[in-house]
């Protein structure tokens, strides 16, 4: 073994979404400083399996910090203690020996658990299909020089694209309101020239389509940027609150 | 108008109403606050009655006054909803919290701080708007509102109350005031700061304000 | 000398012409007879959601499927650097025939010349159409489009958006995926894992797949499936693939007809962080766009590189003098900016010969001090009207240049390896990244099982031996916005008639139960062993001996061992868990087994390949100052592997005409 920390995990177990779960403890020993969390959620599960037991589910992907799949509410706060870092991207060294880590699911209604930690984020999806894009078709597009887009709307486009949809927005929330990444969206879009035509029935359809969803409104704690993995700006809700309550008012739809 | 309403029962119109409710009861909080202010002349309350008088037969304030009721309904009915329904956003709670790390205990607690507020403005409308309004105390010259104020503030406990009453509205404040714009969509990195700052002195200068006036009136110093 | 069972369907005339004239030739379907058209997508990459959207909206009943809990999470997402595209915006004398040109030379000369030509005409419309969607590429103070350059070429074409280009280019295509999933033109499913395809009278009408929350099985028709599921580099265990990267899907199809092209040809990056330790799960690659600013160095003498490694000097002390800029002193034309390939060969070679710099004695500098200071810190300077600056101002004036440029890779540095790479020189070292090798496609991307087709990275793709930097993201989006939207045509218009065939058709039920088969005796072996445990033993002896540098006796070998591996794991494998539950080891053990197989192929793909080119070096054939050396005399083709039975295939070739390029020597120097 590589290390020789050792960690006293909490970890919530549910087989599936009607179960009613629990949590679990397991010590883990030999746990090396430089090991990402989920790479200490690898030995632990190699050591459950070949105890006969069954692991631990978990989601997770490219272990790189982009591709938004990693969840894990650590010790209280989504993606765990430190700022802008994925829990993939989570080292041990942020840890002490003999720490007790308290690990459970995002929370919310509209994430409802698959198993363990494993939750399902299809709502964002569902969003995103409600107006999360340009209708342009493959073909139709002009030069891409053909419109100059300046560098400080590019530069703020750009900080709000940068969501990875990973929820952690809605696990931190009081609320789980997931203004956080549908303002991304919307912001990304409306500070851009391509964005504009779309711009009124954009918001009115996703603003919509959060609410069916189940996520909670927003009383501005401010949690969600505080935990974002990439710092996704609390402007951004502002300026969706600013086009909802534009787009109601000037519509010329009834 | 079905467009409104349902704009108004989205989640961001419903933050709307709280914002828009919120600053108008801010704007309503600079008036009484100023009005009562005019204690601290030290003049036997002769200032302060003539305002009193003022703001008690004006239409305009009169008719503002309902205006302000229905506003201050609104606010407390709408909030109860939302936290009510926020609540039902997230069925299981987290076992571990460490929500001080990413957000304010106040921000969070807004409907704690109202709900404190409102048993707070119970007593106070009972103390002084119900008699001023609904009895001949005043109206028929028996007292003044001033001499009102002395006998209500003249009790520790009412002191002590509406102190502590005075910290709730200050963090209410501390939270809703930069809130509102941030809700009403006023975030910009130039103006913002200037947003938040004005809201941390409006929070902590009206508040104090309004809990210096039982204090001097119980301690004498306002005679 | 090509296989008779090859036709790569080539279009005739001229080489600027080709594709202009075939995609006005190629037989079209009426809008009408495309709504009762079904097509089957696997993967929501760069391929699979850019051919969805564009192909749903041309009014076909696409589903797609992924194993990811949406369908933005593929990891196409994790491309950092950029895309090339010949658009020539910098006047700096770009164009379609230099991309073209430089894409078939980066490959090692052996691409197929009128695929490589196509893929750079299209590369302009591709950054056309991520404007349009409102890709946020970065963009000069004008409001122009910015680009910056990359290995292999001397012109700057690269489009980027900061570090996270393929994120951004995923999200835009993926937006377009979502629009036509709300139009109710695409039907998606994720959490489902395809396990085999359903060939039907020789055509490919359908696929098997697991959903991956319940367990089930599900059949699904289609009049035509597209194979856009990545490349298969988890092979090797440690790479730059995301945990759930897998060849599974091509695997089944290369199994059920679909010949496997050039298996071994695989991209060793080099700028990759080195592994820290035996619980390493993945290796994290450092943009290749940082070889713009980092200058690559180890120690000039062995007793320094010793003294680094044992902690008694510090890098940042060892003068100028002393240090070896391999690169910039084997390749003084390209410098850092040499291919792939070219640098990580050439970083092992450091590193075998005693001079590597971490505690495992492989890795080597990437050092951003020099141009910190004398590149960006002196422009600062000057900007700023500093006329002698000292040393510590430009420092300071360079490190913001620095971080406004690579801010994030240099964060995650710090957040991987715990050492901060502002004030310490990065340690880097190549780690498995692409494989260029995949399925064969003929020029309309279809496989050898007609109705089955292949795009991106699936493919044994547009690269030859090697791929350029930026260029993945190019092939994954042209193939599926720009061609297969055209190509499929000359398939589907024989197949209007063809009526939805029922799922119940025996060969729907055959290809289910033998699925089921296999996911029952994955459980039913109940062993000892865990299936990363296989995985790891795998990685290992796939790196040791078919990795950076080969020989036929090492790949003899290596052949052996997966094969008594491949046993062990059909008898001593533990899969806990139910069948139809959620169960990631469960999927994990189905990978795995294909894994082992695939890897066995690869061997033999080394093996039969005598000759160093691009990505696959046999250490029997290199020049005397250690380069490549091709055979292009004997091995000029694709070897395209047919399945036959268990470790048991037959080459078929299919020979490269190069009627355009003159073949030479690959020279950077």
């Amino acid at each position: 073994m590589s290390g020789n920390m050792n960690i006293t995990l909490k970890v919530w177990r549910q087989k599936n979404k009607d179960d009613r779960g629990r949590f679990e403890t397991y010590p883990v020993q030999g746990v090396s400083p430089d090991m990402s969390f989920l790479e200490m959620f690898d030995v632990l599960n190699e050591r459950l399996i070949n105890e006969g037991k069954e692991p631990v589910a978990f989601d997770h992907d490219c272990r790189e910090g982009i591709c938004g799949m990693c969840s894990m509410y650590i010790n209280g706060r989504p993606h765990g203690p430190l700022q802008g870092v994925t829990t993939c991207q989570l080292h041990m060294r942020s840890f002490k020996t003999n720490d007790t880590i308290v690990v459970e699911p995002w929370r919310a209604k509209a994430f409802p658990v698959i198993k363990d930690l494993a939750v399902d984020r299809s709502s964002f999806d569902r969003i995103m299909s409600a107006g999360g894009f340009i209708s342009v078709n493959t073909g139709n597009a002009q030069d891409a020089n053909a419109t100059p887009i300046g560098k400080e709307d590019a530069d703020t486009a750009f900080a709000a694209a940068m969501c990875i949809g990973c929820g952690a927005c809605v696990a931190a929330c009081k609320n789980a309101s997931a203004m956080l990444f549908v303002s991304a969206k919307i912001s990304q879009f409306a500070l851009l020239p391509q964005g504009q035509p779309e711009r009124k029935s954009r918001v009115s359809k996703m603003v919509a389509q959060m609410d069916a969803e189940g996520f909670g409104s927003c009383t501005n704690t401010g949690a969600c940027e505080a935990e974002c993995p990439k710092g996704i700006s609390l402007s951004n809700i502002a300026r969706m609150n600013r086009d909802y309550i534009n787009a109601q008012f000037t519509s010329q739809q009834m | 108008m079905s467009w409104f309403s349902k704009m108004l029962g989205s989640s961001i119109g419903q933050k709307l109403i709280m914002g828009v409710t919120g600053l108008f009861l801010i704007s309503f909080l600079v008036v009484h606050c100023g009005i009562n202010a005019l204690i601290f002349m030290n003049d036997g309350g002769q200032t302060f009655n003539k305002g009193a008088e003022f703001m008690g037969t004006n239409w305009l304030i009169r008719t503002m006054e309902i205006v302000l009721f229905a506003g201050l309904l609104l606010h407390i009915i709408k909030g109860y909803s939302l936290t009510r329904q926020n609540l039902n956003k997230r069925p299981v709670e987290y076992a571990v919290s460490a929500a001080n790390k990413n957000s304010k205990w106040y921000s969070r607690s807004m409907g704690l701080l109202g709900t404190l507020l409102l048993i707070f403005l119970i007593i106070h409308l009972k103390h002084f708007w119900i008699t001023s309004r609904f009895t001949d105390q005043i109206t028929g010259g028996h007292i003044t509102l001033y001499e009102e104020m002395k006998i209500i503030f003249s009790e520790l406990w009412v002191v002590v109350l509406y102190m502590l009453s005075m910290i709730s509205l200050g963090y209410h404040l501390l939270h809703g005031f930069q809130s509102a714009f941030q809700t009403l969509g006023l975030n910009h990195k130039r103006y913002t700061p200037l947003i938040k700052n004005t809201g941390v002195i409006f929070s902590i200068l009206f508040p104090l304000l309004f809990a210096l006036m039982p204090l001097v009136m119980y301690l004498g110093i306002i005679k | 000398m090509t296989s008779a069972k090859l036709d790569a369907r080539i279009p005739e005339g001229q080489l600027e012409q080709k594709w202009t004239k075939y995609r006005s030739t190629v037989p079209l379907v009426n809008p009408a007879n495309k709504r009762s058209l079904e097509i089957i997508i696997v993967g929501s990459g760069l391929a699979g959601a850019s051919a969805a959207s564009s192909l749903a909206e041309l009014g076909y009943k696409v589903k797609v499927f992924c194993f990811q809990d949406s369908p933005r999470r593929a990891h196409s997402i994790a491309a950092q650097g950029g895309i090339n595209a010949a658009k020539n915006y910098q006047n700096d004398g770009d164009s379609t025939y230099r991309l073209f040109y430089d894409t078939i030379k980066g490959g090692d000369y052996r691409a197929r010349e009128a695929n490589v030509y196509r893929l750079a005409e299209v590369s302009a419309n591709i950054i056309d159409q991520c404007v349009a969607q409102g890709v946020p590429f970065a963009r000069e103070y004008g409001g122009m489009l910015d680009n910056r350059s990359f290995g292999g070429t001397q012109v700057k074409r690269t489009f980027y958006a900061a570090g996270q280009t393929g994120q951004q280019l995923l999200l835009g295509a993926y937006s377009a995926l979502q629009r036509q999933v709300g139009l109710g033109q695409v039907e998606m499913f994720t959490r489902h894992e395809m396990l085999d395809i359903v060939n039907i009278d020789g055509k490919c009408r359908g696929i098997i797949a697991r959903d991956l929350i319940t367990g089930k099985l599900e059949r699904h028709f289609g009049h035509a499936v597209l194979l856009c599921s990545g490349g298969y580099g988890n092979v090797f265990y440690l790479s730059t693939n995301a945990m759930g990267s897998n060849v599974t899907a091509a695997w089944k199809a290369h199994k059920r007809g679909a010949f496997f092209g050039n298996p071994c040809y695989t991209q060793i990056h080099p700028t990759c962080i080195p592994v820290s330790g035996d619980h390493q799960s993945k290796l994290t690659l450092m943009s290749e766009s940082l070889r713009n600013d980092g200058r690559i160095w180890v120690p000039k003498r062995k007793e320094d590189a010793e003294a680094i490694r044992s902690g008694k000097l510090n890098p940042n002390d060892l003068k100028e003098d002393d240090r070896d800029y391999f690169l910039e002193r084997r390749y003084p034309a390209f410098g850092n900016l040499v291919p792939r390939d070219v640098a990580s060969r050439a970083a092992k070679e450091r590193c075998d010969a005693g001079f590597g710099v971490n505690q495992t004695g492989e890795a080597v500098y990437l050092d951003f001090a020099y141009n910190t200071k004398f590149k960006y810190g002196k422009k600062e300077a000057t900007k700023l009207g500093i006329s002698n600056p000292t040393e510590e101002q430009l420092n300071t004036l360079g490190k913001a240049v620095i971080k406004e440029q690579y801010g994030n890779l240099f964060d995650m540095y710090q957040q991987i390896t715990g050492v901060n790479p502002y004030e310490n020189p990065m340690m880097i070292y190549p780690a498995v990244h692409y494989t260029m090798g995949g399925l064969w496609v003929d020029y309309n991307l279809m496989t050898t099982v007609p109705g089955l087709y292949a795009l991106g990275e699936a493919n044994f793709s547009d690269h030859g031996a090697n791929r350029l930097g930026a260029s993945a993201l190019m092939q994954g989006l042209a193939d599926g916005y720009f061609v297969v939207p055209y190509t499929i045509g000359a398939y589907l218009s024989n197949e209007i008639r063809t009526k939805p065939i029922d799922t119940n058709h025996e060969a729907f039920v055959a290809a289910e139960n033998e699925a089921k088969a296999r996911l029952e005796k994955l459980m039913g072996i109940k062993g000892t062993k865990s299936v990363d445990h296989f995985h790891k033993r795998l990685g290992k002896i796939m790196w040791d001996k078919c990795g950076m540098a080969r020989n036929a006796e090492g790949l003899k070998t290596a052949i052996a061992e997966i094969q008594t591996l491949k046993a062990e794991f059909w008898k001593e494998v533990r899969v806990p868990g139910e069948l139809n539950e959620f169960n990631p080891e469960l999927e994990k053990a189905g990978r795995v087994a294909d894994f082992i197989e695939l890897g066995e192929l690869m061997c033999q793909d080394a093996l039969n390949r005598n000759e160093s080119c691009g990505g696959h070096f046999r250490e029997e054939y290199q020049t005397e100052e250690g380069e490549a050396l091709r055979d292009d005399v004997n091995f000029n083709y694709v070897a395209a592997w047919e399945y036959i039975s268990e470790s048991n295939w037959q080459l078929n070739k299919e020979t490269l005409n190069y009627e355009n390029i003159k073949i030479a020597q690959r020279s950077y120097k």
